[in-house]
């Protein structure tokens, strides 16, 4: 009985697994292969080559990566502080009224990211929405925010709320009622609580959220190009004029696979120490 | 009892809404007492306990500790501890853990609280190695005793129990009815337990307080409640009773409106009017054989017979209703269902309740 649901367990996986192999682990082993050419090349028949790791040190591309994993995690930092109390909320106090939330927040995914993020851009430049009619009705005017790395992180934390706000609901959800009643029945006060009892057994949640936005924000592309007006160079951007103006491949994808290792290490360490089954819903 | 109260409990109202919980509730408890309150679902009991941890604030009235008011104190800050019915342990620390958390919040040296909670497993009869234990590790009956060893590390003056026997197997319900009754004795910390099942209550505890739609039915010794309950919902409460409804004639004899049963004259005398209920334990009702006489007598016909391992009950049919008789197993009668009996009891083992005409109490 065991084996066959064993074997039914593999087949049924059997259609997701090639899918994944073809479009997720093939590009990912042609990007390592192309990272290890020499310089300019576009085939992989070449002998092995640790140029373009040397041209990024060289030439100051691990700037732009640092830049990239920077924003990131202020983006992430930031979203932690902002939903935690809304997905409390949501968890433990608002009831019925989490359903509106819920579905006013996924309403916004609707619509695509590259025309909400255009949409605050002619909101927020000069003579656009904000400060052309505050200039029009009261005289008054101000320099547009956009084309600086502020912007960018605001608009990261915009587009990615909603990657932080249900896993930390989810997670928020697990606490037992009753666990911090007793905890405050033991004496702990409300930042105790918060820090010992509700924080720790919302772990789940809260690095299932922590991880999609720092994944999400460290290769983000659009926010920079559409917000920051390339006047700051995240890494996408370098990744990208590696493969088109640069024609540059080995390069491009050594920059990818040296920002994949990096983020596929620090999500290892949380992954491998949550319950996901917790977060999943099965039970313990 | 001591002169002055431990806790009391002054004209204590809760309402939530327009529903009312507890209404004007009176309750003194003394220092070192085992008091634990009965009530079926919705009784109020489990509101009670809340206010008294401070889990939930009361509507009106106060509730004092040794003189000062407990009431307007935020949980956090009263003396007094709950041993949650979930038990509400910590699943993310360990069993040492769990028992330290009262004492790291106080700022004990960890040397100083890994010493408490080794001690206090060992009062709670747990191996040492049980300390780095996690709690799904845990049994149901040892994680019942790691929440009385936190309630204990807190070192609270009172101590709270809702229901947390409840969810345990019969057996080890049992023995830790036992171990808590005695656990009492060597702390000599008040406890104050709540609980549905009367036989709980009275295995363990000093005093035993009813609870019926948000009012004190009757506080009093588990001996008192057990033979002199003050009414029918008492009496009903701790399982099968023989209840026979009485009036007084006017010539001061008794009158049995559910059936007649004889009662030699001068065994009970009832006022003219009087109203009420007649109380026969089933361990105190006998069969008489022919000849054997009794202060009351009812005779009916044998319906059923349960085996209750020790004891066993018969249920009789009478023309005062269906009869409970228990006796212990090795007097088993020989008699198959069927057969007709006497039932026979003594005055001193009746009580008299005295109810309104409309059987309210």
């Amino acid at each position: 009985m065991e084996r066959l649901e064993r074997r039914l367990g593999l087949l049924s996986a059997l259609p997701i697994g090639i899918l994944l192999l073809l479009s997720f682990v093939m590009p990912l082993l042609l990007v390592a292969g192309f990272a290890a050419m020499p310089q300019k090349v576009f085939e992989l028949a070449h002998l092995p080559d640790f140029s373009s790791f040397a041209v990024i040190w060289e030439q100051g591309y691990y700037k732009s990566l640092l830049r990239s994993l920077g924003l990131a995690f202020l983006t992430t930092v930031i979203l932690f502080l902002v939903s935690w109390p809304l997905a409390y909320g949501m968890a433990k106090v608002f009831g019925r009224f989490t359903l509106v939330i819920t579905i006013l927040v996924v309403l916004i995914l609707f619509v695509s990211e590259n025309i909400r993020l255009f949409g605050w851009s002619l909101s927020l430049m000069k003579g656009g929405l904000l400060e052309g009619y505050l200039r029009a009705w009261f005289g008054f005017s101000f320099e547009t925010p956009l084309y600086d790395w502020p912007v960018i992180v605001f608009g990261m934390c915009y587009v990615y709320f909603p990657f932080m706000l249900f896993p930390l609901a989810q997670g928020i959800s697990l606490v037992p009622d009753d666990a911090r009643l007793a905890a405050s029945d033991l004496g702990a006060s409300p930042a105790r609580i918060l820090f010992e009892i509700e924080m720790p057994l919302a772990a789940p949640g809260i690095m299932v959220g922590c991880l999609l936005t720092f994944v999400l924000s460290a290769g983000a592309v659009a926010e920079a190009k559409l917000l920051g007006g390339r006047s700051v160079i995240v890494l996408t951007d370098d990744v990208e004029s590696a493969f088109t103006f640069g024609q540059n491949w080995p390069l491009g994808s050594a920059l990818s696979l040296t920002l994949i290792v990096i983020v596929a290490l620090l999500a290892l360490v949380p992954i491998s120490r949550i319950d996901l089954d917790a977060i999943m819903g099965r039970k313990r | 009892m001591a002169a002055k109260p431990f806790v009391q409990i002054e004209n204590v109202t809760k309402r939530f809404g327009r529903f009312t919980a507890l209404d004007r509730i009176n309750l003194d408890i003394s220092e070192g007492e085992f008091l634990t309150i009965v009530g079926p679902s919705g009784s109020g009991k489990s509101t009670l306990i809340r206010l008294l941890v401070g889990i939930d604030d009361v509507t009106e009235g106060t509730i004092s500790l040794n003189g000062t008011r407990i009431d307007t104190m935020p949980a956090n800050k009263r003396p007094t501890c709950m041993v949650f019915q979930s038990l509400a342990l910590f699943p993310h620390m360990t069993v040492g853990q769990n028992i330290e958390f009262p004492l790291k919040l106080r700022g004990v040296a960890p040397a100083d609280r890994r010493t408490r909670a080794i001690e206090l497993l060992a009062l709670l009869r747990l191996p040492e190695s049980y300390y780095g234990k996690r709690i799904s590790q845990c049994s149901g009956g040892e994680r019942q005793r790691v929440a009385l060893a936190r309630a204990l590390a807190f070192d609270p003056q009172i101590i709270v129990f809702d229901e947390p026997l409840s969810a345990l197997d019969y057996r080890l319900r049992k023995t830790l009815e036992k171990e808590l009754k005695d656990l009492h004795a060597r702390t000599g910390k008040t406890f104050v337990y709540i609980t549905h099942s009367l036989e709980e209550a009275m295995v363990m505890s000093d005093r035993i307080a009813i609870m019926r739609s948000g009012r004190f039915e009757q506080i009093a010794t588990a001996e008192e409640i057990y033979s002199r309950p003050i009414s029918r919902f008492v009496a009903s409460f701790m399982g099968e009773v023989n209840l026979f409804p009485v009036i007084g004639r006017a010539d001061g004899t008794p009158d049995w409106p559910a059936g007649a049963i004889s009662a030699r004259p001068g065994a009970l005398a009832v006022a003219p009017g009087w109203t009420g209920v007649l109380m026969a334990r089933p361990e105190l009702v006998r069969f008489l054989d022919a000849g054997q006489a009794a202060d009351f007598t009812l005779s009916g016909t044998l319906t059923a017979e349960y085996a209750l391992g020790s004891r066993i009950q018969y249920s009789v049919d009478t023309a005062a209703g269906l009869v409970t008789v228990e006796r212990p197993f090795e007097t088993r009668l020989t008699a198959p269902v069927g057969t007709p009996v006497t039932l026979g009891w003594d005055r001193a083992a009746v009580h008299l309740i005295a109810e309104a005409a409309d059987g309210t109490a």
